[in-house]
């Protein structure tokens, strides 16, 4: 740590300016404060004594994703074997023809957008944001495995601009960029993120685990056979060689998916790191569940035929496809959610409600919980309006009755 | 035949004036018409037409018309002509006539048809407030063909309906964006245009 300390003070007037190398003093900066805690906290007066920046939120962020993270990798391989009838396959090579699978999406995510907002910053003088750090991580994690390379790195390049550096770059965006880049890739290239041939992953990862698909082998995800599952009771969801699969392997995650989404288990434990360290606002994150479970009870009361995904059990609809994860990272970002505190329970409920209620009764749509997050994102701002508007109204009432 | 004043005149509309981006009207046809490159260019010389007689047909009758209900003249105008030029469409491109459906009948109430009459040929002569008329068409008609020629290439891997990128792309594992086709496309290409647009043109630029 002395060590680098020492090369980086003795970097620094390069890069000051004055300095030769002065054009990169963001990327210096950028890099010195995320390799060394910045020397800046409050010592007097008010202030929080603290040197907690928005470095730190996102790495207690990454911290919390890193379960949902691993499992998911180990999923990816673990039906991948499935699929090519190698169920016997150990844990490692699992893991490892998962982690072949999805590093070349961590890396392009994370080049393209970094390298946009370095250019950004670059142009504009800037500080060098930290704000990607979260979403190159998740824009993997909420993809399906066989989205190709560079339509990842088309949507990320396109969230990036669009959704954040028009906007004024980190903490200005309206929208979730990881959401914004799945919406485009959603819209854009709709054979590809949906489907049989999306969720699981039946080639080879660089030359890693070959084989033949079995012929029992169907790709839908749970969601997407309930979605176009036809006559009376309850849709059998059905593992991807067609074995019943129940709600404790749905929770636990040993279904196709996209890589993050599949284990509830994992996506809590995130949470409660998110919750003890305070980084996450536990109102969002328990309203949007209030909200899916009503939402999916009144559903599965009136239940019919017509809405196949309507006769899922609440229980099941919290733990199949992406709601859990939309509501734990998801809904719970700080910059596009609503910052009232009562605003917080209307956001999140709504969030809830609409991904079921999108999800049950959109056929177009197997899953909803990306659509209602961006929808919501979009009223986030009118509810904090609405919110801080009726307490001055409150508050001038009780002034005027006080005052007569 | 044209002096400096005309030259302005048509000349304007192209970028420094243009309907769309500077002025930001008829931005709903913009972006109704332009998933394919051949309606938004039959959109264009459609518009051009329509605005150029009718801004000569109402400069020759300035004079006459009353101002209480110069509007509702404006608009017998314009939707006699617009009519005419459905017909014809009709006549002799009846595909491209359905593809455009109800936006060349809506011509009519095109703000910018509205804005040239009431801005320019109410208070000039016939042959400026034509060159202005074609100019304003142009102006409208460059943004519907650039708008259009990124949309039908990005969406649909074609240019006024031929195959521009080859099969190999495809086998490479190219794909069509779906979401050039849909209308957000078309606001964010507007909106791309207005940026480059912007930054040429330090003037332009609002605070």
């Amino acid at each position: 740590m002395k060590g680098l300390r020492k090369f980086l003070d003795k970097a620094k007037p390069n890069f000051m300016p004055g300095g030769k190398y002065q054009k990169f003093q963001s990327v210096f900066e950028g890099l010195e404060t995320f390799l060394l805690t910045p020397n800046t906290v409050a010592t007097s007066g008010v202030h929080i004594h603290d040197s907690n920046d928005s470095k730190r939120t996102m790495t207690v962020v990454i911290l919390a994703l890193m379960p949902a993270l691993l499992f998911g990798i180990y999923n990816l391989g673990y039906q991948h074997y499935l699929a090519i009838g190698d169920a016997e396959a150990g844990f490692c090579s699992m893991f490892i023809y998962g982690l072949l699978a999805l590093l070349p999406k961590i890396v392009v995510s994370y080049a393209v957008g970094l390298g946009i907002e370095f250019i950004g910053a670059q142009l504009r003088g800037h500080e060098i944001q930290e704000g990607f750090l979260v979403t190159g991580m998740l824009i993997p994690m909420i993809c399906p495995i066989n989205t190709p390379v560079w339509m990842i790195a088309v949507a990320t390049a396109f969230a990036v601009i669009f959704a954040k550096e028009v906007f004024g770059g980190t903490g200005m965006n309206i929208f979730n960029v990881a959401l914004v880049t799945r919406a485009v890739l959603f819209f854009g290239y709709p054979s590809k993120m949906s489907g049989d041939a999306a969720f699981v992953a039946t080639d080879p990862a660089f030359g890693f685990g070959a084989g033949q698909v079995t012929d029992a082998f169907s790709g839908a995800t749970p969601l997407g056979q309930a979605a176009i599952h036809a006559g009376e009771g309850a849709p059998q969801l059905m593992s991807i060689v067609g074995e019943p699969i129940s709600t404790l392997d749905a929770f636990i995650g040993l279904i196709p998916g996209s890589v993050g989404e599949v284990s509830t288990l994992c996506i809590l434990i995130g949470a409660a790191l998110l919750l003890i360290t305070g980084t996450a606002s536990w109102k969002i994150m328990g309203s949007v569940f209030v909200g899916g479970f009503f939402m999916a009870f009144i559903a599965n009361t009136f239940a019919s035929a017509t809405y196949p995904v309507s006769m899922l059990s609440p229980l099941d609809q919290i733990c199949l496809g992406g709601f859990a994860f939309a509501a734990v990272f998801m809904a719970t970002d700080p910059v596009t959610g609503a910052r009232t505190e009562t605003g917080k329970y209307i956001y999140g409920f709504l969030i809830g409600v609409l991904a079921i209620l999108i999800r049950i009764y959109n056929g177009g749509f197997p899953e909803g919980a990306m659509l209602a997050v961006l929808f919501m994102n979009a009223f986030a701002p009118t509810i904090d309006y609405c919110v801080v508007n009726a307490n001055i109204n409150r508050r001038l009432k009780r002034a005027k009755s006080t005052n007569n | 035949m044209l002096s400096k004043k005309n030259k302005e005149v048509f000349f304007n509309p192209f970028s420094k004036n243009n309907p769309v981006i500077v002025q930001v009207l008829g931005i709903c046809s913009v972006l109704a018409v332009t998933a394919k490159l051949e309606p938004a260019l039959v959109m264009g010389i459609s518009v051009t037409a329509v605005l150029a007689f009718a801004n000569v047909i109402i400069s020759l009758i300035r004079n006459t018309i009353p101002t209480n209900i110069r509007i509702i003249v404006q608009l017998v105008v314009v939707a006699a002509l617009v009519i005419i030029v459905d017909q014809v469409l009709k006549a002799y491109n009846y595909e491209v006539s359905k593809a455009l459906s109800v936006f060349i009948g809506l011509i009519i109430t095109n703000c910018i048809l509205m804005g040239r009459l009431e801005a320019f040929a109410l208070s000039n002569g016939p042959w400026d407030s034509f060159l202005d008329g074609v100019g304003n068409g142009i102006g409208y008609a460059l943004i519907l063909i650039i708008v259009g020629f990124f949309r039908e290439l990005l969406g649909s891997g074609t240019l006024l309906g031929f195959q521009v990128i080859p099969q190999a792309l495809y086998d490479l594992g190219y794909q069509n964006n779906g979401l050039m086709i849909l209308p957000p496309m078309a606001l964010i290409t507007v909106a791309c245009i207005i940026w480059v647009h912007r930054s040429r043109n330090k003037d332009l630029q609002e605070n």
